[in-house]
């Protein structure tokens, strides 16, 4: 067989696989660009788990109370979890961590534009939960049935620990909503300030997301931009209505004839320049990222060296036995 | 020793990481993680994979010790047990009405 035939026949194989929705695994033949695009998002979707600590670690030291610091810290602890699980897929197709670091801190590869903006009150730990989360949650339950098998894997341990995230957030602005004028009026604020990040949480829109199709021929992608934004919008309006709060877009009404909400259209500009590096906090954000990469490095260096000496007093010993 | 303790750029080695569900059940594999020697690696297992009582035991093997049957997952390995029908129950016909089997 020459290698044009062999190819065609794993190539055919590969086909095959995706076509009846099993799974590919880590060592079966893939083609290149499949594996660049899996690494392209599982390193994506892996550092947004680990930038998105930021955002709420920022009010760890300030939570109102212990059961909300019991909460914060558990949250944010799971999103490192899910970094670490996301990053183990990526290593799965042939990257190493340590060169997916590399690339975040170097702004090489990107995360998600929603932790570019600041959390400018405790209303915000709950705002996150409720929508941030929220949105999450609608764009990952289809990933678990994506057709990289590590990938989904982890989607499936993610999935589980989110909707924790999501009732932690919800429960919290229930509380403030059932307070004072003021704590009502934060949420507002609050809420106000992510509706419209949150949406543009799932990309750009259909007919501007020229990769969706490749990704939804390799199983990648089971749904649209467009498809998950509309199913998250449907999800939301309700509870924002028995949450009390106003969700800061006039378009939004029930539409009988599609059996959806219709709502206005994001600001794609703003958009594209957050994803351009022009957010509020895209410096600082990976500043502080690259910060904690530096600082650590001694403590891998030292614990490095101590598992180098005790492999090596135990081959010592060894041999002297 | 240290470059091989430190691996690619100073990385600590990759281990897979095994969780016993509970009593009764195998160890199953979860995922991975870096850690520089093994004892760190389960420590940090129990963080990274059993948060919520996933889990009663852990193993570890560091990645590069694993053997596997072939670079493929579709296995010649396991093709001869594939037309071996006759290793499953449902190839044995038995009456509906016959109890408790
Ligand atoms: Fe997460
Ligand atoms: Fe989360």
């Amino acid at each position: 067989m020459t290698q044009v035939e062999q190819e065609r026949e794993l190539q055919a194989q590969f086909d095959a696989v995706v076509a009846r929705h099993d799974r590919i695994e880590p060592r079966d033949w893939m083609p290149e660009g499949y594996r660049k695009t899996l690494v392209r998002q599982i390193a994506q979707h892996a550092h947004s788990e680990i930038i998105g600590m930021q955002p709420e670690g920022n009010w760890i030291t300030r939570a109102p109370s212990l059961r909300r610091k019991a909460t914060l810290l558990a949250k944010v602890q799971d999103e490192a979890g899910h970094g670490l699980y996301l990053y183990s897929a990526c290593e799965t197709l042939g990257v190493s961590r340590a060169e997916l670091t590399e690339l975040l801190i170097e702004g090489k590869q990107k995360y998600s534009s929603i932790f570019n903006y600041p959390t400018l009150s405790y209303a915000d730990v709950g705002t996150i939960g409720w929508l941030v989360d929220g949105a999450a949650i609608a764009n990952q339950v289809p990933l678990c049935r994506t057709s990289y098998g590590p990938y989904g894997r982890a989607m499936i341990r993610i999935c589980k620990e989110e909707s924790f995230h999501q009732r932690q957030g919800f429960e919290l602005l229930m509380t403030m909503m059932r307070g004072t004028d003021a704590q009502r009026a934060m949420v507002q604020e609050s809420v106000d300030r992510f509706w419209w990040p949150a949406l543009m949480m799932f990309g750009p829109p259909d007919d501007a997301s020229p990769n969706t199709a490749q990704s939804m021929a390799w199983g990648i992608k089971r749904d649209t931009n467009d498809e998950l934004r509309q199913k998250f919008v449907d999800m939301t309006v309700p509870q924002a209505e028995r949450l009390g709060v106003t969700l800061p877009d006039p378009a939004i009404a029930w539409n009988a004839e599609r059996g959806h909400y219709d709502f206005g259209e994001p600001d794609w500009e703003e958009f594209a320049a957050v994803v351009r590096g022009e957010g509020p906090c895209n410096a600082q954000r990976i500043a502080h990222r690259r910060r904690a990469h530096e600082e650590g490095a001694w403590v891998r260096e030292a614990a490095s060296a101590f598992a180098a000496q005790q492999a090596a007093a135990q081959q010592a010993q060894e041999v002297s036995a | 020793m240290s470059a091989a303790a430190g691996g690619v750029r100073g990385e600590w080695p990759l281990w897979e990481v095994f969780v016993r569900g509970k009593r009764g059940l195998n160890h199953v594999h979860v995922g991975s993680l870096h850690a520089a020697d093994a004892e760190m690696a389960v420590r940090n297992a129990r963080d990274v994979y059993t948060r919520r009582n996933e889990g009663v035991s852990i193993w570890v093997v560091k990645a590069s010790d694993v053997t596997a049957s072939s670079p493929d997952e579709k296995d010649p390995l396991f093709a001869p047990a594939g037309d071996k029908v006759y290793r499953h129950p449902t190839f044995y016909d038995v009456p509906a009405d016959v109890p408790h089997m």
